[in-house]
């Protein structure tokens, strides 16, 4: 089961560990990672799951799809290269290790 | 431990999920106390009528954990409920007879569904949606059923009849109004909204009003004003009456949702506050008081109270936004639109994309989109940031052009 690392806003950071398949978005929200709000549970509809790939690892998660994609363009954070929307981040062993970023605000 | 009074939680919901983990991550130290009817851990109520029925047994709905208030020091009370407030002695009543005084009251209790009002309601095979049981029990009944009749053109039953649809159902849709969505969305997004569910396989009836349900024990037909329709699984929402009943058996100020002020704090007595689907509260989108149903307005609700006991106080003011999955149609509604604002209807850059832009003198107030995320997200983002948007800046262009635009220009400057 691949592990993922989220560096909070204040510095810390939540190790969670998951089955392949489940979302980014849903090992968060399962452990009770704060700063992962996911107001649509999951269905790229909300863009409240943002989160920053650790720039080393950009290569890891690929990039976004195409919806995604535009829909990052209005995250309540500003858009970095690197970011995602968990809920379309799907796990997988060559994940292991990755490291996300949080954003200090969802909504 | 202490003994002082903290935070009692009526209500296991998203908004009082809300309300206890704000106050917890606020720093706010008292006992923390959630009375939760239902044996399940508070969950969340959109997929249920989105997906629970595609996948039931995969299905992960809860919020957190058990452990999230474990260690928070939240005491989780499932399956049990107030039924009864004290509130000159401000101490709440349990169905066990237990009383257990508060600081500040809490009040998430929700909404009940609308019965179905008509003969044979009762009858097997006939169901309503608002809990994980009645959605796992939908899905179940959804394996075999062959005939499906939903009663109520609203979000959930378009939500359920696509589901029906999906499973291979013969699906029927009743609605007594006039049109389909008829609160929710503009008569203009309707129209198109309508025929792609017709186009998909959804028979839709309008203006027609459900008279009884027949069968020997277990429904078989539906009769309404046209015809008699076959049927062996009737679902049905017809809308959603708040749980006050706590409130007005208390004496609290109650119409149609406990009245609560710009802070949610109840009119009648500032230590009890209401949140999410039971309240109605003054909003500055809107005139007059409001209650809103959305997931939206339970979090932030919650998360506004649980500051407010934690000692930041705001008044209540998130932008109201709206979403509801059916089939391959997302439909998203960001503002509060009135039925005489004045709606352009837009197509996006592909076939399946559709926004309604909704003007009251002139200004943007609202908008509605199918298939169109990132445009409802634009709409969001310059909604709530009361950035004036006039008709004519919406000429030959998007929502989503245009907030790039003014965010590119906010950069420069």
């Amino acid at each position: 089961m691949p592990t993922v690392i989220f560096q909070l806003p204040d510095g810390t950071e939540r190790k969670v560990t998951a089955a392949s398949g489940t979302a980014l978005m849903q090992a968060a929200v399962s452990n009770g990672v704060p700063g992962i709000v996911a107001e649509c549970g999951g269905n790229a509809s909300c863009a409240t799951c943002h989160v920053y790939v650790d720039a080393a690892q950009s290569g890891l998660a690929g990039p976004p799809n195409d919806v995604e994609d535009e829909m990052l363009d209005f995250t309540a954070a500003e858009r970095r290269p690197t970011s995602r929307l968990s809920c379309q981040i799907h796990l997988s062993d060559a994940l292991d290790g990755l490291v996300v970023h949080v954003p200090e605000e969802q909504v | 431990m202490t003994s002082m009074a903290g935070v009692v939680v009526v209500g296991g919901g998203q908004a009082a999920f809300s309300v206890v983990s704000t106050l917890r991550a606020s720093g706010y130290a008292a006992p923390v106390t959630v009375f939760a009817a239902e044996p399940h851990l508070p969950y969340q109520r959109p997929p249920l009528s989105k997906k629970a029925h595609t996948e039931p047994e995969g299905l992960r709905v809860e919020l957190v954990p058990e452990s999230f208030y474990r260690e928070r020091n939240i005491d989780l009370r499932l399956g049990d409920d107030v039924v009864a407030l004290d509130t000159a002695a401000a101490t709440v009543v349990t169905r066990t007879g237990a009383r257990v005084p508060y600081a500040h009251l809490v009040l998430a209790t929700g909404a009940r569904n609308r019965p179905l009002p008509v003969p044979g309601a009762e009858l097997d095979g006939v169901h309503a949606l608002r809990s994980l049981d009645d959605a796992l029990t939908i899905g179940r009944a959804l394996t075999t059923a062959r005939d499906v009749v939903v009663v109520g053109g609203g979000f959930i039953g378009l939500e359920l009849a696509r589901v029906a649809l999906a499973r291979g159902a013969r699906v029927t849709v009743v609605e007594l109004a006039d049109r389909l969505l008829s609160r929710a969305v503009s008569r203009e997004l309707e129209l198109p909204l309508r025929e792609r569910h017709e186009h998909a396989g959804v028979r839709v009836l309008t203006g027609t009003g459900v008279r009884a349900l027949e069968g020997p024990g277990r429904v078989d037909r539906v009769v309404t004003d046209r015809e008699v329709l076959a049927a062996d699984l009737v679902v049905y929402g017809i809308g959603a009456i708040p749980r006050d009943d706590l409130a007005r058996e208390a004496g609290l100020a109650v119409d149609d949702g406990v009245v609560v002020d710009e802070q949610l704090r109840s009119v009648t007595d500032p230590r009890i506050s209401a949140v999410g689907d039971c309240a109605r509260h003054p909003h500055p989108h809107a005139e007059g008081l409001v209650r809103l149903e959305s997931v939206q307005n339970a979090i932030d609700q919650g998360t506004l109270v649980g500051r407010r006991i934690a000692g930041s106080p705001a008044s209540y003011e998130s932008l109201p936004w709206f979403w509801s999955d059916q089939g391959d149609l997302r439909l998203q509604i960001a503002g509060l639109r009135s039925p005489a604002d004045e709606v352009r209807l837009v197509p996006g850059d592909s076939p399946e994309r559709l926004a309604g832009y909704a003007f009251r003198d002139g200004l943007l107030v609202a908008v509605e989109t199918l298939n169109w995320p990132a445009e409802h997200l634009a709409a969001r983002r310059l909604l709530e940031r009361r950035t004036p948007v006039l008709a004519g800046d919406l000429a030959g262009t998007t929502l989503g052009a245009l907030a790039r635009a003014r965010r590119a220009a906010e950069v420069r400057a």
